[in-house]
């Protein structure tokens, strides 16, 4: 993007306004998330900055929105219930997702890509229509309104994320490794913990976030899967942003930014040591 | 080592002299063999059979979980968009009798009288509102039609009641019916059962504490009802419908047959039934009563089933009603998808919703109108971003990419929360503009509950799955074409148009792809900022779901949505591929 001595007065300044327009639609990225931040620690019940609050007042500032979700009994039955569904989903979606993904990527798999299809189906379908099927098939079998039927709903739909994730390390996994630690006498079992796991484990947890982030994150299909005593922390702010809006979600929403900030930096380590780790390899 | 391999000949492995000579001894003594003695291809055949199967056991737990948990819940929702057997199940009897009816006028005599025994049923299983309710979606009016039926329909048989009574006391009796109808053998099982009950009671009387009492109870039910093979042969329509009586009253009721007196429709068909073959033959329990009876029915007063409907509700002789009725008895139907494109299955035929109905078409028109809209905007915001990562030097462009992957990774409740503040008339953008003098602050913009708010904040959500598809298209264009293009005098603009731009369009191809797909069934974010008029076609299915529990609707609804997002989805995997589904 480097700018050629030669370069015209038009270029010059298509050149810095492109800049300008870049600048501006990183701000529409990132403004709106940004913006809450501040708003969260508002001592007004407002959704807008107090004068005092432009003015850098400290009186303007407060933590009482954080005090209240942390002290709000609803909140915290919410916060509860989502630290209780999304790691169950988490670890249903990384057990069978890996265990397949080992699988499919063996050289002979018949109907590869039927299969394939088959499994990253929950991402592709619209939230809508899956929260809609499971309505009326869990009310059929039971599972409508329980914990269980919860979790069964969000590890089907954090499978797909397991799965590409874990195939795409194991692409560069090398296949003489397994066959050298069966050569040294390994069984299967041990060979995959020994061996192959250490290897794709950085596949494995990244997985394993995205799995844990669609159910955190998730409120169509528990909206509808769920009762009242499955209500998750989306769930609780849905109905806070539908019903009485208050200025308490701003905080919540500032919690998960800090939350999705951590775990976007865990991935992105996790992806580098990977990297790492697959260059070290001789395939 | 060394004497071994003096020759190519003395080598085992595979070598092209040794496939040749294995090729020759072939044909000249059938096939190769393995180790073991088995042909080498069979061998080979049964290696590779068990490398299939160990994958297949490694997928088959995901894949049967899967099945079980996603798969089966959209095959349902598919089947409930045609399902309707609630008309053939409710009212069995109406739906067969109701088939020679020309869609004239109010049907004839037969037809009632299949519905009187119907609704009976129906009633006592409280299963008519649920029809009702059912067929109201079709034509208003039939819900409270068929409540207000439930509750009258025991006045229509009224008449042969007291007129069976009038002629001997013992109709009353539930005794009477039980003993006629019943079996010998279900008799004596009963009256066995009826001396325990007893013989429990008197022992509970007796009984000086809880614990003897308790001790002393008999919980078991009373045997179930046997219909006698006479009853059955004498009274062909009464016994059936005995016999069913008795099934609801002991099952459902849990009451003793021998103190209910049985539906007035039971009356009815057996006075019909005497009628017809005057009880001849009749020589089982209670032959006097039926016998007395038998003489006594030719000269009973009688009453249409019809009239009587007629008196419940006049609506009973409205050809809509019946048309509605017999359009919807086959076990499956067309209905509900007539209804999700605004047309609707009537007497005469598929026709149009009245005007005031139709709905739907517009909000499908919306749907990919609003859908189009926010694709070319996420085009139109996401290239530069992509162009300008992609050109900038890696340590750069990896910072900028956090900008993008931040809101990609940040609750989408968050977002829609942050847009739901910003949008606002007395929110942070309409007060800005207000402090800067460009609103008057009596004219603040409307950007929320409206399309407007929509558009802005799924373009927004939704922006990142156009920019990461573009930059990973982009990284690859070598930047040589464009210098060649230029050192042969083409203008930067020409140069961009002519040889950049072609190469980033399956970039922008998938990424529209994408951005399409998710927002035509993006349900939350049109829910909170879209109002009434930026909502989208999954609003109105959540909307069917759970308030006017249309499900049939919302599942016919579903159903078109999903069949257009796998269209597109396959269009998507033939331009990208399943597996090059990127996650950032």
């Amino acid at each position: 993007m480097e700018l050629h001595p030669y370069a015209s007065l038009g270029e010059k300044i298509w050149h810095y306004a492109f800049y300008v327009i870049c600048g501006l639609i990183f701000f529409f990225l990132i403004a709106p998330i940004l913006t809450i931040i501040p708003l969260s620690f508002n001592a007004e019940n407002f959704f807008t900055f107090t004068p005092g609050m432009l003015a850098f007042e400290a009186d303007a500032y407060s933590l009482r929105h954080y005090q209240d979700f942390f002290t709000n009994s609803s909140w915290q039955q919410a916060l509860a219930n989502s630290v209780k569904i999304a790691p169950m989903a988490t670890l249903l979606s990384v057990a069978f997702g890996t265990l397949a993904a080992v699988g499919l990527s063996q050289p002979h798999v018949p109907a590869r890509r039927a299969i394939m299809a088959i499994l990253i189906s929950p991402m592709i379908v619209p939230l809508i229509i899956s929260a809609a099927g499971m309505y009326f098939f869990y009310s059929r079998i039971g599972l409508q309104g329980t914990y269980l039927g919860v979790v069964l709903a969000h590890a089907a739909l954090g499978i797909p994320f397991v799965i590409i994730t874990v195939t795409a390390t194991l692409v560069g996994f090398d296949t003489s490794l397994t066959r050298a630690s069966a050569n040294l006498g390994a069984g299967p079992v041990r060979t995959f913990f020994k061996v192959q796991m250490p290897l794709i484990l950085p596949g494995v947890v990244s997985g394993g976030l995205f799995a844990f982030i669609t159910s955190f994150d998730e409120v169509v299909v528990v909206l509808f899967v769920g009762s009242a005593g499955q209500k998750t922390l989306p769930w609780q702010m849905f109905i806070g942003l539908r019903e009485q809006i208050s200025p308490t979600i701003l905080a919540v929403a500032t919690i998960l930014v800090t939350i999705s900030i951590l775990l976007l930096t865990t991935v992105e380590l996790l992806r580098r040591r990977s990297e790492r780790l697959r260059g070290m390899s001789p395939s | 080592m060394t004497d071994q391999v003096t020759g190519p000949d003395q080598f085992t492995g595979a070598t092209p002299d040794n496939a040749i000579r294995n090729a020759d001894r072939e044909e000249r003594s059938g096939p190769m063999l393995a180790a073991d003695g088995r042909p080498l291809k069979q061998s080979l055949n049964r290696a590779l059979r068990a490398q299939k199967l160990r994958a297949l056991a490694l997928i088959a737990p995901l894949l049967v979980f899967i099945v079980i948990t996603f798969i089966l819940p959209i095959a349902d929702m598919l089947f409930r968009s045609v399902e309707n057997q609630i008309v053939s199940e409710t009212l069995p009897r109406t739906v067969v009798a109701l088939e020679d009816w020309d869609g004239d006028g109010a049907p004839e005599e037969a037809v009632f009288r299949a519905l009187a025994v119907d609704m009976t049923i129906a009633a006592e299983l409280k299963e008519h509102t649920r029809l009702g309710s059912r067929l109201n979606y079709e034509t208003t009016g039939i819900s409270s039609l068929f409540r207000k039926t439930g509750r009258a329909v025991d006045d229509v048989d009224e008449l042969y009641v007291d007129q069976f009574e009038d002629l001997n006391e013992a109709w009353e009796e539930g005794a009477t019916w039980a003993t006629l109808m019943g079996s010998e053998d279900w008799i004596e099982d009963r009256a066995e059962w009826a001396a325990q009950v007893e013989a429990a009671e008197a022992a509970q009387d007796a009984a000086t504490t809880a614990e003897e009492a308790i001790a002393a109870a008999f919980e078991e039910p009373a045997p179930r009802f046997e219909l006698a093979d006479q009853a059955r042969a004498a009274f062909p329509s009464a016994a059936p419908l005995y016999s069913r009586f008795a099934e609801i009253s002991q099952v459902e009721n849990e009451d003793s047959l021998f103190r209910e007196e049985p539906w007035p429709a039971v009356y009815e068909a057996l006075y019909a039934d005497l009628l017809a073959e005057g009880g001849e033959g009749y020589q089982g329990p209670q032959a006097d009563l039926v016998a007395e009876a038998a003489q006594a029915v030719s000269g009973f007063e009688t009453i249409s089933a019809r009239d009587a409907f007629a008196d419940i509700d006049e609506d009973w002789l409205d050809s809509d009603v019946w048309g509605t009725i017999q359009a919807f008895s086959d076990p499956y139907t067309a209905g509900y998808f007539l209804s999700a494109v605004d047309l609707q299955l009537s007497p005469e035929g598929v026709v149009a919703q009245p005007d005031d109905q139709r709905i739907y078409a517009l909000l499908f028109q919306r749907t990919l109108f609003m859908s189009m809209v926010i694709m070319f905007s996420c085009v139109l915001l996401g290239y530069p971003i992509a162009f300008l990562l992609s050109n900038l030097p890696m340590r750069t462009s990896n910072i900028l990419l956090i900008l993008v992957l931040l809101p990609f990774w940040t609750s989408l409740l968050v977002r829609t929360s942050a847009w739901k503040v910003l949008l606002q008339q007395q929110g942070v953008i309409n007060d800005t503009l207000v402090w800067l003098g460009v609103l008057a602050d009596s004219n603040r913009l409307e950007l929320i509950n409206n399309q407007t708010g929509t558009i802005i904040a799924m373009t927004h959500i939704l922006l990142p799955f156009m920019i990461l598809p573009l930059y990973s298209v982009m990284k690859t264009i070598p930047p040589y074409y464009v210098r060649a293009a230029k050192s042969l005098g083409a203008k930067p603009s020409t140069a961009f148009w002519r040889v950049y731009f072609p190469q980033s369009v399956p970039g922008i191809g998938a990424g529209c792809i994408l951005v399409f797909i998710l927002s035509i069934g993006y349900y939350i974010t049109p829910e909170l900022v879209g109002g009434t008029t930026g909502t989208f076609i999954s609003n109105r299915i959540a909307y069917h779901i759970s308030q006017s529990l249309n499900w049939g609707l919302a599942a016919a609804l579903g159903s078109i949505l999903l069949a257009v997002v796998l269209v597109l989805y396959y269009l998507y995997d033939r331009i990208v591929g399943i597996d090059n589904v990127s996650l950032g």
